[in-house]
């Protein structure tokens, strides 16, 4: 669009046609007080803060909603206008109740703020304050009326942004209030977004409030732990008898891929953490058969010994690795170095909710067709295929639904449930629930793979015309299917794909070669190239999978199995018996359904209570920063390396820290120097120090950048806490060298509500009245691999 | 049915089927109904909003702004369908004109509406009535059950092959749905709050179609312009002011009432001639020109004409036609309370100034009015009326505070005479004088 210029407080700006007056001042440093304009919400025109003088109009003007024009000349701090803003804060004042001492708002106030900049401090009213009783709506969203200075931003954040409109104004006059859609109480998505968009302390979060003064937090930006999209949350911190407590989770500079967004999970359900089952002791199964608390030494020395006993007197082989969706990419990294190294086996997965190797392989020469989280806010057209965003991905859900009420997006949706973003689709096919694989015969032209009607003519026909369309597909897509809808998709021009899995950390599990038939980058580990370089032997035929070792050990023939951070004793209902002959060390939270079965149980630490990184489903990658701490527990890269050395292991060989690395040069010639160079050598080309610790997660990083060509991002805007792209790998997947059965994916099926089993320990996630619902119907789709086989 | 009351300089053009049945829609066509209408057929839309621009109407329903011009604004392509809108809601205090128009002559309603449905080409008309108006809701529908009867409305009307409908709607009870876009947003079902304007109705209005609203007596002159022909309807008027309007004179004169006389009368000849006078002989106070959100005027200052400019001039506004007359015998500081009771009441609570600003004015006049008052108060309240003035999203804050600005500067001293605790000097009270 073309641009404009004018003049604002005697300096000249230019602005696209159109752009709001405020928006425009705003971005050359001017700002205009505002309650009621939020970027991307409707106008209101309410609070009459903004208030300018445009030269020719004889009433003072609104910023917020006048339109920047050629020519235009305005005033923003003039004697009159000052007055104008003071005199609102004065009528705003007059009613409200000024606890400002006792506000949680208080100190993030913007009606503080405004009052400190215009000075409205003296109070002329003798009569008595308007006062109503505060109101409960729901365990997380508190209401005060007398605080409320009706801006209307909770009304529209809910009903525009969350397409909720669970909120609304009753009564007029002085007497209008908000009010919930029920009655006395909210039923809604609980997000909290109403809370953190208001300007005052009128909504305030009965999972934050009067905990703490905010200048007392401390505060870390790091990654929601649940879903597979990766909020950036910003975490509230304050110093705890055993440790460091998050008392607050919101998103208030919006520097994240998530912009304003957060879910219930991401901004309340890091209660977790401090949940009273929290594991805080190492647990060693005592000659009785009972798990009793052990002190690390015992417990590391106990689980190293074993399972170097079993790696020594039954081969690598028979020893079986479990990774995690919520470690990071480190760890994962790590724990598969650790497993192929230091164990010897290629029995590694974890719980796949995705298929992202045909993904992968699909894709395979098509970089630029993998899509961000970020296009899904502004690609021109959308398919999404399978999946229900709103329960699954609620940032992507609000991603689309914003991209089409602000952009015009359009958006198809072909589903067998009636999912709830049907409400924002332009075009939609209802197609039966095993329909999927048929749809892409059908959208690719083969009339007879789909019972073709004349609704699903014509959303082919619309979908077919599209350029630069964002084909999203959830997990109902895999194998073979998978090739044939990207195989569809680059057909049309410019179209891009995304792949969507289920937990935080679920692409990276997969990157990283948490699989029994490929190493990190999803390389074959028939062919491990730079890898056999790096570890020295490395077993080269294709492990087991996560169901083949529990059907190994149901046998008898898994000697040892080593989980971190997952439940598959629960989450694939294995039978507990399974695993009666392996020695089993689990690393976990909580004692869950597999950590009861164990020989040694490590406690372990969140995702919140580390550093590294993390992959959402889109392949963004994020950095995660150390905000909790937790007395008791450690690290699960800690853990790994801890027992590596205690099997016996070099943990040099396996992180490769220290200055001496250079040194070892001229001692010993073979893998392992070769190793120390290659990195030093790297690590210089890259302007990066080594990493003093064997701990430090970032000696993994730089391994994995070294290593794995997908993960080349720049390192600088990744530790300035942006999201970087990862690209999906280059290499040649041959599917015939994958020794997997099928491709183990197993849906989680979670809610709004649900997290897996960590969500279970999520309080919040529990009181909720909405979460009963959903949980019920969770509980009926688990489970639909069949593990008897 | 209130008594008609008349008066030689009465000039009946609208009240012209006052009092004759005309209801009845065989009356009305006895009485010329329906033949501007078939007028407007034949001649077509250019010709309809020339006619308008001609006669110099300005609306009735207080801004005054210039009928044909406000219809000639309405695109002429849309992809949305265009509306026609009769704002029927009076409710400023002091104005009970639409009223009688509904009550003697709905036809004239309707047929105004079909008119300036031809004008902007509109397929669709909606009467929205007061909600305490309804009561005459059984009359406008029947009225137009009726016209729908003869096929003056629906399907082919008046046999010309255009469509034409329309449909009746009261409100709830809310002085704000007479602004225009609270109007349209109550008439979609929802709160009745103002738009953002731009856009204006005219290009986005009810449900986001272009449309015209039009105050109910703006749009019952429709029919008379076109059958008397836009020269000599503005001829009846004074400059940039035609024909006439219903004014509506309340309080302390002698024959209250509405009545039908040229723009630019005189306003002192109105209240002493046409009104009677003041009874029991006494002095005359003040004098609201234009319902009650218009600045008061003092006897020294009415002896002007009442059309938009004069009364402009003169430092107040034409408003809705509403002159409340008040006697020596009114207490200046209650009848502000009892003005700014009405705003405050009404005040939609939308935007901090009027909500806030119409509430404090409220509590501290009932203070101060009952004694409680201080010399400071009088500053507060003057200037929280000033703050609120041209700083509120819709009119209705500026409603609330000029006339409160007026009250103060021309009556400070009766301010002062509340002042300490001293009891109100004025042993009548305003009740009986704003309804
Ligand atoms: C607070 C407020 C109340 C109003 N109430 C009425 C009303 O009751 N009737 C009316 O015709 N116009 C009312 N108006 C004026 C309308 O907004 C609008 O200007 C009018 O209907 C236009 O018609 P006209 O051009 O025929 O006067 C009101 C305006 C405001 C700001
Ligand atoms: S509750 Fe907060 S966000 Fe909602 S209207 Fe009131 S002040 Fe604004
Ligand atoms: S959408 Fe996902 S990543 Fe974002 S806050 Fe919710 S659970 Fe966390
Ligand atoms: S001035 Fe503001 S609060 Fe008052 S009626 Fe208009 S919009 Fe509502
Ligand atoms: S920000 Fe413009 S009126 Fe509120």
């Amino acid at each position: 669009m073309a641009d404009v210029t004018f003049t604002v407080d005697g300096k000249q700006i230019t602005a696209p046609t159109g752009t709001l007056l405020i928006d425009a001042c705003r971005k050359v440093g001017i700002e205009i007080p505002a309650f009621c304009y939020y970027p991307g919400l409707s106008l209101q025109a309410a609070c009459r803060m903004c208030l300018v003088r445009i030269e020719k109009i004889p009433k003072l003007q609104t910023a917020c909603t006048t339109p920047v024009a050629e020519g235009m000349i305005v005033a923003t701090e003039t004697d009159e206008i000052k007055q104008a803003r003071k005199a609102m804060l004065e009528l705003v004042l007059g009613n409200h109740p000024l606890d400002c001492p006792v506000c949680d708002a208080g100190g993030e106030c913007e009606l503080q703020d405004m009052t400190f900049k215009y000075g409205a401090a003296e109070s002329f009213h003798t009569e008595m304050k308007q006062h109503r009783e505060e109101q409960q709506w729901s365990p997380v969203v508190y209401f005060d009326r007398p605080r409320c200075i009706l801006c209307y931003r909770c009304v529209r954040v809910c009903g525009e942004g969350m397409d909720v409109w669970a909120l609304g104004v009753q009564n007029r006059g002085v007497t209008s209030i908000i009010a919930p859609n029920k009655e006395d109480h909210l039923e809604c998505e609980e997000c909290g977004a109403c809370i953190d968009i208001c300007p005052v302390g009128a909504l305030t979060s009965g999972a934050y409030r009067y905990k703490t003064r905010p200048w007392e937090m401390n505060h870390v930006a790091t990654i929601c732990t649940h879903c597979g999209d990766g909020c950036k949350t910003t975490l509230g911190l304050r110093s705890v008898d055993d440790g460091v407590e998050i008392i607050r989770g919101d998103n208030r500079d919006k520097s994240g891929i998530n912009g304003d967004f957060l879910c219930i999970k991401g901004r309340y359900s890091f209660d977790f953490a401090n949940h009273k089952d929290r594991l805080t002791k190492p647990l060693v199964r005592r000659p009785d058969g009972n798990l009793a608390p052990a002190t690390w030494e015992e417990a590391l020395d106990y689980a190293g010994k074993r399972l170097a006993e079993v790696r020594d007197t039954r081969g690598g082989a028979s020893i079986g690795v479990i990774g995690s969706n919520r470690t990071t990419n480190e760890e994962n990294y790590l724990l598969q170095k650790f497993a192929r190294k230091v164990l010897g086996t290629n029995n590694i997965d974890h719980h796949r909710t995705a298929d992202y190797t045909s993904f992968a392989r699909a894709l395979a020469g098509h970089q630029d067709r993998a899509a961000s989280l970020r296009d899904a806010g502004t690609a021109p057209a959308i398919l999404l295929i399978g999946n229900d965003p709103t329960q699954q991905h609620p940032m992507l859900a609000w991603n689309l639904r914003t991209n089409v009420r602000l952009n015009r997006a359009r958006l198809y949706v072909a589903n067998h449930a009636e999912i709830k973003l049907l409400r924002q689709a332009r075009a939609s096919l209802a197609i039966p629930q095993d329909g999927y694989a048929g749809l892409i015969g059908y959208l690719a032209g083969d009339d007879s793979a789909l019972a073709g009607t004349e609704s699903s003519a014509a959303f082919r026909e619309v979908i077919r015309k599209e350029e630069n369309l964002l084909i999203l597909f959830g997990s109902e897509y895999r194998g073979r299917d998978i090739d044939a809808l990207v195989n569809f998709g680059l057909g049309l021009p410019n179209a891009k794909f995304a792949c969507l899995s289920d937990y935080n950390n679920s692409r990276g599990a997969a990157d990283m070669g948490l699989m029994p038939d490929l190493l990190p980058g999803y390389q074959p580990v028939a062919s491990p190239a730079q890898f056999a370089d790096e570890y020295g032997n490395l077993p080269q035929t294709g492990g087991l999978d996560l169901i083949a070792m529990f059907d190994a050990a149901s046998r008898g023939e898994l000697g040892a199995l080593y989980v971190v951070g997952s439940n598959p004793v629960s989450r694939y209902n294995i039978a507990p018996g399974a695993l009666k002959d392996t020695f089993l060390v689990v690393q976990d939270m909580f004692l869950t359904e597999t950590a009861v079965l164990a020989d040694v149980v490590l406690p372990a630490a969140n995702l919140y209570e580390k550093t590294g990184t993390v992959t959402n489903t889109y392949g963004d990658l994020q950095l995660v920063k150390k905000a909790a701490d937790k007395a008791g527990v450690r690290s699960d890269f800690e853990l790994i390396v801890r027992l590596a050395d205690r099997m016996g292991a070099n943990p040099k060989e396996l992180v490769s820290y220290g200055i001496g690395m250079r040194a070892d040069l001229g001692q010993s010639r073979g893998v392992q120097s070769g190793e120390s160079d290659r990195h030093a050598v790297w690590l210089a080309a890259n302007h990066l120090e080594p990493k003093l610790s064997p701990f430090d997660p970032f000696a993994i990083l730089d391994e994995i950048q070294r290593l794995v060509p997908d993960y080349q991002v720049d390192r600088l805007a990744l530790l300035a806490g942006n999201d970087e792209r990862t690209v999906p790998p280059l290499v040649h997947i041959d599917n015939a060298s994958s020794k997997t059965r099928s491709d183990g994916v197993l849906p989680a099926q979670d809610t709004l509500f649900t997290s897996g089993t960590l969500g279970r320990y999520s309080s919040i996630l529990d009181e909720v009245m909405e979460s009963r619902e959903t949980k019920s119907a969770g509980a009926a789709a688990t489970t639909s691999l069949d593990v008897s086989t | 049915m209130a008594n008609l009351v008349s008066h030689p300089d009465v000039v009946p053009l609208l009240s012209m089927r006052f009092g004759k049945g005309a209801s009845a829609l065989d009356r009305y066509l006895e009485l010329e109904g329906y033949q501007s209408a078939r007028k407007a057929l034949e001649m077509g839309p250019e010709w309809i909003i020339s006619e308008m621009k001609a006669s110099g109407l300005r609306g009735r329903g207080g801004a005054g702004f210039p009928t044909g011009m406000k219809w000639s604004f309405v695109p002429k392509q849309s992809e949305k369908p265009k509306y026609v809108l009769v704002n029927g809601d009076e409710s400023e205090p002091g104005t009970c004109k639409d009223r009688l128009i509904f009550e003697h002559d709905p036809h004239s309603v309707i047929e105004g509406t079909i008119i300036a449905g031809l004008a902007i080409s509109a397929k669709m008309g909606f009467i929205y009535l007061r909600g305490e108006y309804r009561y005459l809701l059984k009359i406008i529908e029947r009225a137009i059950e009726d016209a729908y009867a003869k096929g003056f409305l629906g399907k082919n009307i008046f046999g010309s092959g255009r469509d034409f409908d329309i449909v009746s709607h009261t409100g709830a009870g809310a002085y704000e749905v007479g602004e225009e876009s609270a109007l349209m947003e109550s008439l979609e079902g929802k709160r009745g709050i103002p738009r953002i304007r731009p856009p204006f109705p005219a290009v986005v209005g009810l449900y986001g179609g272009p449309t015209v609203i039009n105050n109910a007596e703006t749009i019952a002159t429709v029919p008379h312009v076109l059958r008397i022909g836009s020269a000599e309807y503005a001829k009846l008027g004074s400059e940039r002011n035609g024909g006439t309007r219903l004014f509506c004179l309340s309080g302390h004169v002698q024959r209250p009432g509405v009545y039908e006389l040229p723009m630019g009368y005189n306003l002192k000849k109105m209240i002493y001639e046409v009104a009677g006078g003041i009874p029991g002989g006494k002095q005359l106070k003040a004098v609201v020109p234009g319902g009650s959100s218009t600045p008061v005027l003092l006897p020294s200052e009415i002896d002007i004409g009442m059309d938009f400019d004069q009364v402009a001039k003169a430092g107040s506004m034409l408003g809705s036609g509403g002159v409340v007359v008040l006697d020596e015998s009114v207490c200046m500081v209650e009848f502000a309370l009892r003005t700014i009771k009405f705003y405050q009441h009404e005040s939609c609570g939308w935007c901090i100034p009027c909500r806030e600003g119409t509430d404090w004015l409220k509590k501290t006049l009932t203070r101060f009015h009952s004694g409680g008052g201080v010399n400071k108060d009088i500053d507060n309240i003057k200037y929280l009326a000033e703050n609120m003035l041209g700083k509120t999203f819709c009119p209705l804050g500026d409603a609330a505070a000029m006339p409160t600005i007026a009250f103060i500067k021309k009556f400070r001293k009766e301010f002062e005479d509340h002042l300490d605790g001293k009891p109100c000097p004025y042993a009548h009270t305003a009740e009986s004088v704003l309804v």
